[in-house]
């Protein structure tokens, strides 16, 4: 079995509510859940069911009401807002339904961006990097094109690249393929495969396509902010 | 480039229309206030040549006499009848001038032999100031050489340089001869060597300027002077100069602040009612940056949340919110400047004495932009802050999601 610090994501006893008093809802019931190294796993569950919740959570962009949140053994809970900010760029990548780049750069400058955030100037080896993901990713000859220029596939292709350029533990993915059509889908749950696969980076996808969510290693589903379902998938 | 400038270049670059726009407005307010300031002080400086032309900055009198009662009492009935001024010379005026010629603050000293007489030539009589001076220096203190009209200064004994209005009154041209008579039946004829215009008629038909010696005689002054000229290098010290040099010597000491006190007044009023129009106009820059700054910040919500998921701190977005601002107001005070530049270009032509040469000249001074540029990119950097604070503590998750 894996050692126990493969663990890279760990949550204990999450729950998070909004509002206060009279008016407060928990939307998360107390979640564990663990994800080791190389796993590529679908969380899958109905609408409201404190999917997008969840994942803000783990994502460090929301904090949990209570519960504890490891990132690759670092314990969220103690740090500040600047703390996890780098904690997020450096463990972290985001692949979001609605691709997200930022128009005003280029699709080489897009998936360099984290590196930019992180060091604060520009260097020859962080653009060096983001071409290698985007040939990796078949967008070579579109460096230089400005973001809202590229298709909607091109663009979460480049989302991709952007998500996997800081060499991250985690890479979170919300409906990564909600927005495309079924061939550029297929396209990109590949290309999530294909660098889990290479780089062992851990993936945790939410969906709500069965077809999508059969084709991971392990599926997780949500409902009414309780995980009522935990399995690996029979390799096919 | 550090990351917050390439974003905050590239944000606005996007933004094309809102940052030209914006660039415009900051540009339109610098520009009313550089060509304002350039304008006011361009007016001052030759309103304060012209009134100074032929005005030393500060006059050295012997002190008042007063009148004082012969025994102090306070039960008679007592009342003291002031004293009318003679004509007094001052003590030991060759040191004291020799020794406020080493004052650093002063440019130059000049002592005067003046007094009233009459100028007569044949039927003509007028009352004039007879002004004895020593050439040199009085020209230091008031440039006597540069204003003359006709022949040259020149006051040896026998001579006397006139103003254009006395010529006029008593028809006397160069090479004439005038009679000045003084109190006591002293009287001298003089030739007239230059005809002076001091930009004043009551001067131009007033001063008789004469050798010391000749002065001193004619005003029964002899060895004496009745006052010292001085000039300053800094105009505006005069006042409080004049009060030392009062407080050092004993003798009466007027600056030209106190002498053409309404005036001042009116300069400093003129000057205080433009600082509340800049103040306001740049209150209104202000009002304009953060407010378009305030749009953005709105429209790149989920750009800001990206951002933020990519890492970007709180302070970045600060800064790359900060810099906009001042990118604008620097850009626009460019602008602006050049604005300016080109009003007053215009404003010089259309201003003129009649005579076809400008009414003054003004100019915008490298000095005027760069103060312009700073103060603007400080504006714009001001106006920011609130803008860039409501980036800064953007929800990213409200932000993406939105």
């Amino acid at each position: 079995m894996a050692e126990p610090d493969d663990r890279v994501l760990h949550l204990a006893g999450i729950r998070k509510s909004y509002g206060s008093g009279e008016v407060e809802s928990e939307i998360l019931h107390g979640i564990d859940l663990t994800l080791r190294r190389g796993e590529f796993a679908a969380l899958i569950g109905p609408s409201g069911s404190g999917k997008s919740t969840l994942l803000n959570l783990i994502g460090l962009l929301d904090r949990p009401t209570s519960g504890q949140l490891h990132i690759d053994g670092e314990d969220s809970g103690q740090l500040d807002d600047t703390g996890l900010t780098r904690l997020r760029g450096q463990r972290i990548g985001f692949v979001f339904q609605h691709h997200h780049l930022i128009p005003a750069f280029t699709a080489e400058e897009n998936v360099a961006m984290p590196l930019l955030v992180a060091r604060g100037r520009p260097d020859a080896e962080m653009f060096e990097r983001a071409g290698q993901l985007l040939d990796q990713v078949g967008l070579a000859e579109r460096k230089q094109y400005l973001a809202n220029r590229l298709s909607g596939g091109q663009q979460q292709r480049v989302a991709i690249a952007r998500a996997l350029v800081t060499n991250p533990s985690l890479v979170l993915a919300d409906e990564p393929t909600g927005n495309l059509d079924t061939h550029s889908a297929d396209d990109v749950f590949a290309l999530l495969r294909e660098f889990n696969r290479r780089q062992h980076t851990t993936f945790l996808i939410v969906t709500h396509d069965p077809r999508l969510a059969a084709r991971c290693d392990r599926i997780i589903e949500l409902v009414d902010g309780r995980i009522v379902a935990d399995q690996a998938v029979a390799s096919a | 480039m550090p990351f917050e400038w390439i974003a905050a270049v590239r944000f606005l670059r996007e933004g094309r229309m809102q940052s030209l726009l914006i660039i415009v407005g900051v540009g339109v307010g610098v520009a009313v206030i550089v060509f304002m300031s350039a304008l006011l002080s361009g007016l001052q400086a030759n309103l304060i040549k012209r009134t100074l032309s032929s005005q030393a900055h500060i006059t050295l009198l012997p002190p008042e006499e007063i009148a004082r009662p012969q025994q102090a009492t306070d039960t008679t009935a007592l009342r003291l009848q002031k004293q009318a001024q003679r004509l007094r010379a001052i003590d030991q005026w060759q040191t004291l001038r020799d020794r406020l010629e080493t004052w650093p603050e002063i440019a130059a000293v000049s002592p005067v032999a003046s007094g009233p007489a009459f100028a007569v030539r044949g039927e003509a009589n007028k009352a004039i100031t007879i002004v004895g001076i020593e050439p040199e220096r009085y020209n230091r203190v008031i440039s006597l050489a540069e204003r003359l009209t006709a022949g040259q200064l020149r006051v040896g004994a026998g001579e006397a340089v006139i103003g254009i209005e006395l010529a006029k009154d008593l028809g006397a041209e160069v090479g004439d001869k005038l009679r000045l008579s003084a109190a006591d039946g002293r009287s001298d004829t003089l030739i007239i060597t230059g005809l002076f215009d001091l930009g004043n008629k009551g001067v131009n038909a007033r001063n008789v300027y004469v050798g010391l010696r000749t002065a001193q005689s004619l005003l029964d002054l002899v060895g004496g002077v009745s006052s010292i000229d001085l000039a300053l290098h800094d105009l505006d010290l005069a006042e409080r100069l004049a009060r030392r040099i009062a407080g050092e010597t004993g003798l009466t000491a007027d600056s030209w602040i106190k002498t053409n006190a309404q005036f001042v007044t009116a300069l400093t009023s003129q000057r205080v009612s433009s600082n509340v129009i800049r103040f306001f106009i740049a209150l209104s820059v202000a009002f304009g940056i953060a407010s378009v700054l305030v749009v953005s910040v709105i429209q790149r919500g989920k750009e800001i949340g990206i951002l933020r998921a990519m890492g970007a701190t709180q302070a970045q977005m600060r800064r790359i919110f900060l810099l906009q601002g001042g990118i604008v107001g620097f850009f626009g005070s460019l602008l602006g400047s050049a604005l300016a530049w080109s009003f007053l270009m215009l404003w010089q032509l259309l201003a003129r004495n009649p005579d076809g040469t400008p009414m003054f000249v003004i100019g915008v001074e490298p000095g005027l932009v760069a103060l312009a540029a700073g103060g603007a990119s400080l504006v714009g950097i001001l106006s920011a802050l609130l803008p860039a604070r409501r980036a800064a503590q953007l929800d990213p998750v409200v932000a993406i999601r939105g």
